[in-house]
């Protein structure tokens, strides 16, 4: 057991700035834009939850009584935008990003920091923007798709001030981009390979590809939709010679990818959380890169699967329900390695755990709905409906966001230096599990039966399930209660975790905890094999050993 | 259990100087994502053209001559743009300053030019379709085009004796050459798809 550390972990001296204001100041420190874009993230997922509270209180009856049916778009679409552009988007890879990849890479900063700084502050004013155009005139009322030619023909004002706050999102989002693929291909410590590198850098390298590739199309696009809306060209308008399905092909170019931009860092922060509390090497590291640089080339060639009621012709139909059936492959090889890292692993059920475990249930569950929604048959009787609704919260809330708080309470003491506390770690992910599987769960068998989404009225036989799906997302929103209570309290009475509670391998658990600025007070250690977990020292070769020789020598039925 | 070596030369002191320049880099998958709007504007464009008939009297022919005088301007101001980082690398700083105040007048005129072809045009931005994406791609276009040439200026001041940049500190100038290269090469492209197709 050869570990020769080299930063020095004394708590005496802290070269950390002190005081909370620096969080409010333009700092260029990856560390502090991390918990920024996490704490910015998070008010904006209590307000998209607050909406989101709105709708399934209107859904309880099946007549419109709560909401006028104009507000009722108008909050439909803001939860939409909100939930997407500014919590899930700017928390799972500029958030956890920021934090953990220079870590990762044994670098002091971001290969940019000053762009990383503008990236984090273009998001706060454009979220103001955002809801503010509520308040202004109204809110734009074409959900987050904003499919013309209905984004034409709704009031104008919001819709404008919904395209301004979404360039300048997406700019962030680019900028954001930008500096992970530096920073993860250009700013390695000496002597440090790709293939050595823990997973949640391959997956931010594959997403911000993605982001790169994509995001600008959407750019471009609606700032025709604008032209359309302001200056009255026709691009998108039928009436004026346009094609509404041209938008709708560009919007899905980025919008299908950012389905990946969401969940491809919450799979690799998942693959980060799962090895140590199972105490194994993360299983199939090889064929974990593989797969997330297949999905980010698949995932750029599936986008029309979204549009399979557009008058796609016969061709475009079978060659995307191909393409998209072909992401299960990727997919599925991940999902087998997770599993895989825990099988007969040392697992410690704790709250990061139990998340973690609870992602890969919900998130196989949306899986398998989504390959469902790829065979044309199927969509074409189910698009537009609850099931399309359920599916995707499946992926973006039971995937990313049950991730996002599993990482929470996993890098919460490399943050803070104290952990958080575990019963009501365990209530929060209960109410969540519970919640969220009876709030989505329904949704399906709605779907099925023909109730349509976005819209406030529904038939009166759906009301019971309508009920339950709402009773859901009260035990959601209660949920958040003791997270808020354990993240605020813990803060300052929390049981002290020292430098490294999950005697965790990867790079950040090597310095103190907190970390200081510049993440090392020596030098930063060049780790090999970031899962080296559970072995003997002299059954390793590690130069060249790979996860599946790893996992073989850990178990003892399978050594060679 | 695990390896956790550190090398013995010592990595914090080279990370404490300035770390190797990325900004080219950066700059670079920049412009692939810049690169991919116009994608969009392209692909939207041949989508359009594939399937909307345009209204009858109208027609996607263009005028070709000062179009493609436009496009070799653009390009002989890229040969222009390299002679004058050329010249700044061996230190000639008037001559590079010559070359540059060259390439910029050289994108003027471009500039120039397409605005005497908007106004010798007989459609306008709504008048259909075809009219409407052109004016956005070429309008986009010609936006990228006034920004490179103001960056060619501000290059051209600090290329002054005793301003930033010099064959010590050539990145101002080697970044702005890298995009407006770019802005060439898109043009080519959009040249061939808009009027030559």
């Amino acid at each position: 057991m050869t570990i020769s550390l080299t930063p020095e972990t004394q708590h005496s001296v802290s070269l950390q700035p002190q005081g909370w204001l620096r969080y409010l100041s333009f700092s260029t420190d990856h560390k502090v834009i991390g918990l920024q874009y996490l704490i910015c993230g998070f008010i904006f997922y209590l307000i998209g939850g607050a909406l989101a509270g709105a709708i399934r209180t209107e859904l309880l009856t099946p007549i419109s009584d709560f909401l006028p049916r104009e507000t009722y778009n108008e909050v439909l679409t803001l939860h939409g935008t909100v939930m997407i552009f500014l919590w899930i988007v700017p928390v799972v890879n500029g958030g956890f990003g920021n934090y953990l990849i220079p870590f990762y890479v044994g670098a002091r900063d971001m290969a940019f920091p000053r762009l990383n700084a503008v990236a984090f502050w273009l998001i706060p004013p454009a979220g103001l923007l955002l809801i503010s155009s509520y308040f202004i005139a109204s809110a734009a009322q074409s959900g987050w798709t904003a499919y013309p030619p209905l984004s034409i023909t709704t009031p104008a004002t919001g819709q404008i001030i919904w395209i301004l706050s979404v360039l300048l999102l997406g700019g962030s989002s680019i900028f954001g981009g930008i500096n992970f693929i530096a920073t993860i291909l250009k700013l390695r410590r000496p002597g440090l390979k790709l293939m050595q590198l823990p997973m949640y850098c391959w997956a931010m390298l594959g997403t911000s590809i993605l982001v790169v590739l994509s995001t600008p199309v959407l750019a471009g696009t609606l700032v025709l939709l604008s032209f359309d809306i302001i200056a009255h060209t026709g691009f998108f308008n039928p009436s004026l010679g346009g094609n509404a399905v041209v938008y709708q092909h560009l919007f899905w170019f980025y919008s299908h990818p950012a389905v990946y931009i969401m969940v491809l860092p919450a799979f690799g922060l998942v693959s980060e959380i799962l090895p140590v509390h199972s105490r194994k090497p993360l299983f199939g590291y090889t064929t974990m890169v593989y797969s997330i640089m297949g999905i980010v080339v698949l995932g750029l060639i599936v986008w029309a699967h979204h549009m399979f009621t557009s008058g796609t012709p016969p061709w475009m139909r079978l060659f995307f329900t191909i393409a998209t059936s072909f992401i299960a492959v990727p997919t599925g090889i991940k999902f087998f390695n997770w599993l895989a890292t825990m099988w007969g692993g040392r697992i410690a059920l704790n709250t990061a755990m139990l998340f973690s475990c609870g992602f890969i249930v919900n998130f196989v569950f949306g899986g398998i709905t989504g390959v469902a929604l790829a065979q044309v048959p199927f969509d074409i009787h189910v698009h537009d409906t609850y099931f399309v609704v359920g599916h995707f919260h499946y992926i973006v809330y039971g995937g990313t966001v049950f991730v996002i708080f599993a990482s929470i309470y996993h890098w919460y003491p490399k943050v803070t230096g104290r952990l958080l506390n575990e019963p009501l770690g365990k209530l929060h992910f209960l109410l969540t599990f519970i919640g969220f599987n009876l709030c989505f769960a329904p949704q399906h068998w709605l779907g099925l039966n023909g109730m349509p989404r976005r819209v406030a009225e529904y038939d009166p036989q759906f009301t019971l399930v309508n009920q339950l799906s709402s009773l859901g997302a009260l035990l959601m929103a209660l949920s958040t209660l003791p997270f808020l209570v354990n993240v605020v309290i813990s803060a300052f009475r929390g049981e002290l975790a020292g430098d490294n509670p999950w005697r965790a391998l990867t790079p950040e658990w090597l310095t103190s905890s907190p970390p200081p600025v510049e993440n090392w007070k020596g030098e930063a250690p060049l780790v090999h094999e970031p899962y080296g977990y559970g072995m003997q020292p002299e059954e390793l070769a590690l130069a060249g050993a790979t996860g599946s020789e790893l996992w073989r020598l850990g178990d003892p039925d399978r050594r060679p | 259990m695990t390896t956790l070596t550190s090398s013995s030369t010592s990595v914090s002191e080279q990370q404490h100087e300035a770390h190797a320049d990325h900004r080219m880099f950066g700059l670079a998958t920049f412009l692939v994502a810049d690169g991919m709007t116009f994608a969009g504007f392209f692909a939207a464009y041949l989508t359009f053209r594939a399937v909307n008939p345009l209204p009858s009297g109208s027609s996607y022919e263009l005028e070709l001559v000062l179009p493609t005088i436009n496009t070799l301007l653009l390009l002989v101001s890229s040969f222009t743009f390299h002679r004058a980082g050329s010249a700044l690398k061996r230190d000639n700083r008037p001559l590079a300053r010559r070359w540059l105040l060259v390439t910029a007048a050289l994108g003027f005129a471009f500039l120039a030019g397409q605005m005497v072809e908007y106004f010798s045009l007989p459609f306008g931005l709504t008048d259909n379709l075809f009219a409407s994406t052109f004016y956005a791609i070429t309008g986009f276009h010609g936006l990228h085009v006034t920004l490179g040439g103001l960056m060619i200026l501000i290059v051209w001041w600090q290329c002054r004796s005793g301003g930033r940049v010099s064959s010590q500190n050539l990145f101002p100038l080697e970044a702005a050459e890298l995009y407006w290269h770019f802005v060439d090469g898109i043009w080519v492209v959009l040249y061939g798809i808009l009027y030559l197709l």
